[in-house]
């Protein structure tokens, strides 16, 4: 018995790091139904940026996200407003199209002057480290604090979107961005704020990524699918379906893995289609 | 009084289609001049023009001593243009509270706050919390003129507020419209009723087919000259 609670324990715990993914891109969908296929790539982008910030630097790797975070949102901004938004249109395959061309240009970049060996960033001994509930039952140090990570920027991206003016303006411009632009809306700039904190989370989630497993440029993909299954499985407009998506995909994996080592993700990916097929607007869609 | 926004030969095209052919228009500050037409006649586009909704020349729109033309909506409402839309594009996912304060984001003071709205529309305060789209037709275009109102605009547009309200709604919107323009504000009002047009309105504007086909003072023009006005011969 306590076997199958660890296993659920362990796929809450991996699921704090899928929802750290798959918050930006709800985010991004949610404000303008935009699907960024760069995402994973960006997760491995800011990794690796993490991981030169704490070689060149000598910061720890919780120091150095407050120098990553401030750099991803800038390249958030800045992608936004100076490509992804020359993109957004009723027909949403040009965003489709030129976001995958951003990964393969992110893969290609980090390939370039990262080669394909795959890096790690040392943590200082807190991966080691974990807290025993029980006799039988015992929680990684690492993958609590990104778990508690996940649930307070989720409880923050909640708050920002029910209560604050940008919040609003979130909400606005995604049910009518022209009768938002009438009101004063800029909207090239609210969509631009909106991929910052997307990416700015990354930042995060990146850093965590590289203290939990080693990763190569390529690795982008892999973390896309977790988080698209994550928004989805949780269903789109609820940042805490999201998370929950993250949590159920992540205790799908560790318990198909407890079967057979091999088929954890493939458990994940059928849980995935589970839902696409039976309840396609996810567990927690957005009650309007 | 002095002229407060001019259109000069104002084209508006959609795509290749041209919509709008050389309009020229004028209004003066305090004053309330409709605008009237048959449907698809192009009025609607031309609020779009003014309201940065569409691009057009940068000369072909002045306002308070500046081009406007080829301004952004956020610039303009941040002058001063607000607008009601035709069919009120109230935000599903907000409350009418948060559909009122969605007004106020250009943070332009002045007279309305959300108090004075709901002074205005006391009905406004009881619902409040609830979805703006949930509320009945009448409820919801009073949130939409709220709306427009909390950005304290010096010139308020509104496209067919009427369209679709029961004939004592439409009443109870133009009494509170009255109340409002009385202390000054300015304002263009579009109205497929032509009686209602001419009641609310110091001057109008005929269009058909994207051309001013008659303009004059609202207690002069004839119900024949309408009528040409309207379809032509
Ligand atoms: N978004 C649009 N795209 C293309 N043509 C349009 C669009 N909106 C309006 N039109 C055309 O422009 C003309 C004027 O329309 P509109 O300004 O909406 O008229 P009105 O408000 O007077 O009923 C019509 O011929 C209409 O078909
Ligand atoms: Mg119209």
């Amino acid at each position: 018995m306590t076997y199958w609670i660890d296993a659920v324990l362990q796929g809450v715990l991996v699921g704090g790091l899928y929802a750290l993914f798959a918050l930006g891109l709800s985010l991004m969908f949610g404000v303008m139904r935009l699907v960024n296929v760069a995402h994973g790539d960006m997760v491995i982008l800011m990794a690796f940026i993490g991981y030169i910030t704490t070689q060149t630097l000598g910061l720890d790797p919780f120091s150095a996200m407050v120098v990553v975070v401030p750099i991803a949102f800038v390249i958030g901004y800045a992608l936004q407003r100076g490509v992804l938004n020359k993109t957004i249109s009723k027909d949403p395959l040009r965003s489709l199209v030129v976001t995958f061309g951003i990964s393969i240009f992110i893969q290609n970049l980090l390939l370039e002057y990262f080669s394909a060996d795959s890096r790690a960033i040392y943590s200082g001994g807190i991966e080691a480290q974990s807290i025993q509930l029980t006799d039988g039952l015992a929680a990684g140090l690492l993958p609590v604090i990104i778990l508690a990570t996940a649930v307070i920027l989720t409880f923050l991206l909640q708050w920002l979107f029910g209560a604050t003016r940008i919040g609003r303006a979130f909400r606005a411009t995604s049910d009518d961005h022209d009768a938002a632009a009438l009101m004063g809306v800029n909207n090239a700039h609210v969509y631009a704020i909106a991929t910052a904190i997307a990416i700015g989370i990354l930042g995060v989630a990146g850093i965590y990524h590289g203290m939990r497993t080693t990763f190569t440029p390529t690795d982008g993909p892999v973390q896309l699918i977790y988080a698209f299954e994550a928004v989805i499985i949780g269903g789109m407009g609820s940042f805490w379906g999201t998370l929950a998506g993250g949590m159920l995909l992540g205790i799908a994996q560790s318990i198909g893995a407890r079967w057979d080592p091999g088929w954890g993700v493939l458990v994940g990916h059928v849980m995935f289609v589970a839902v696409l097929m039976f309840k396609p607007n996810g567990f927690f869609p957005k009650t309007r | 009084m002095s002229v407060l926004l001019s259109t000069h030969k104002l084209k508006a095209f959609y795509g290749d289609f041209q919509a709008l052919f050389g309009i020229d228009f004028e209004i003066h500050t305090h004053e309330i001049v409709a605008i009237i037409g048959a449907n698809g006649a192009g009025k609607s586009t031309f609020l779009k023009a003014l309201t940065g909704l569409l691009q057009v020349d940068k000369e072909s729109v002045f306002y308070k001593g500046e081009n406007l033309g080829g301004c952004r909506p956020h610039e303009i409402v941040s002058n001063g243009i607000a607008m009601v839309p035709e069919g009120r594009r109230l935000f599903p996912s907000l409350s009418v509270a948060e559909n009122l304060k969605m007004g106020q984001f250009t943070g332009r003071e002045g007279r309305w706050t959300l108090k004075q709205i709901y002074a205005l529309f006391p009905i406004l305060e009881e619902k409040q919390d609830m979805p703006a789209t949930s509320l009945s037709g009448g409820q919801q275009q009073m949130v939409s003129i709220g709306r427009a109102l909390m950005s304290n605009p010096e010139l308020l547009i509104c496209d067919e507020i009427s369209l679709g309200l029961a004939p004592i709604v439409i009443k109870e919107i133009y009494a509170a419209l009255g109340k409002i323009t009385q202390e000054g504000l300015t304002a263009i009002i579009v109205e497929q009723d032509v009686g209602t047009a001419k009641r609310v309105s110091q001057r109008l504007y005929c269009l058909q087919e994207g051309r001013v086909s008659l303009q004059g003072n609202s207690d002069e023009v004839t119900h024949d000259e309408i009528a040409h006005a309207y379809f032509g011969d």
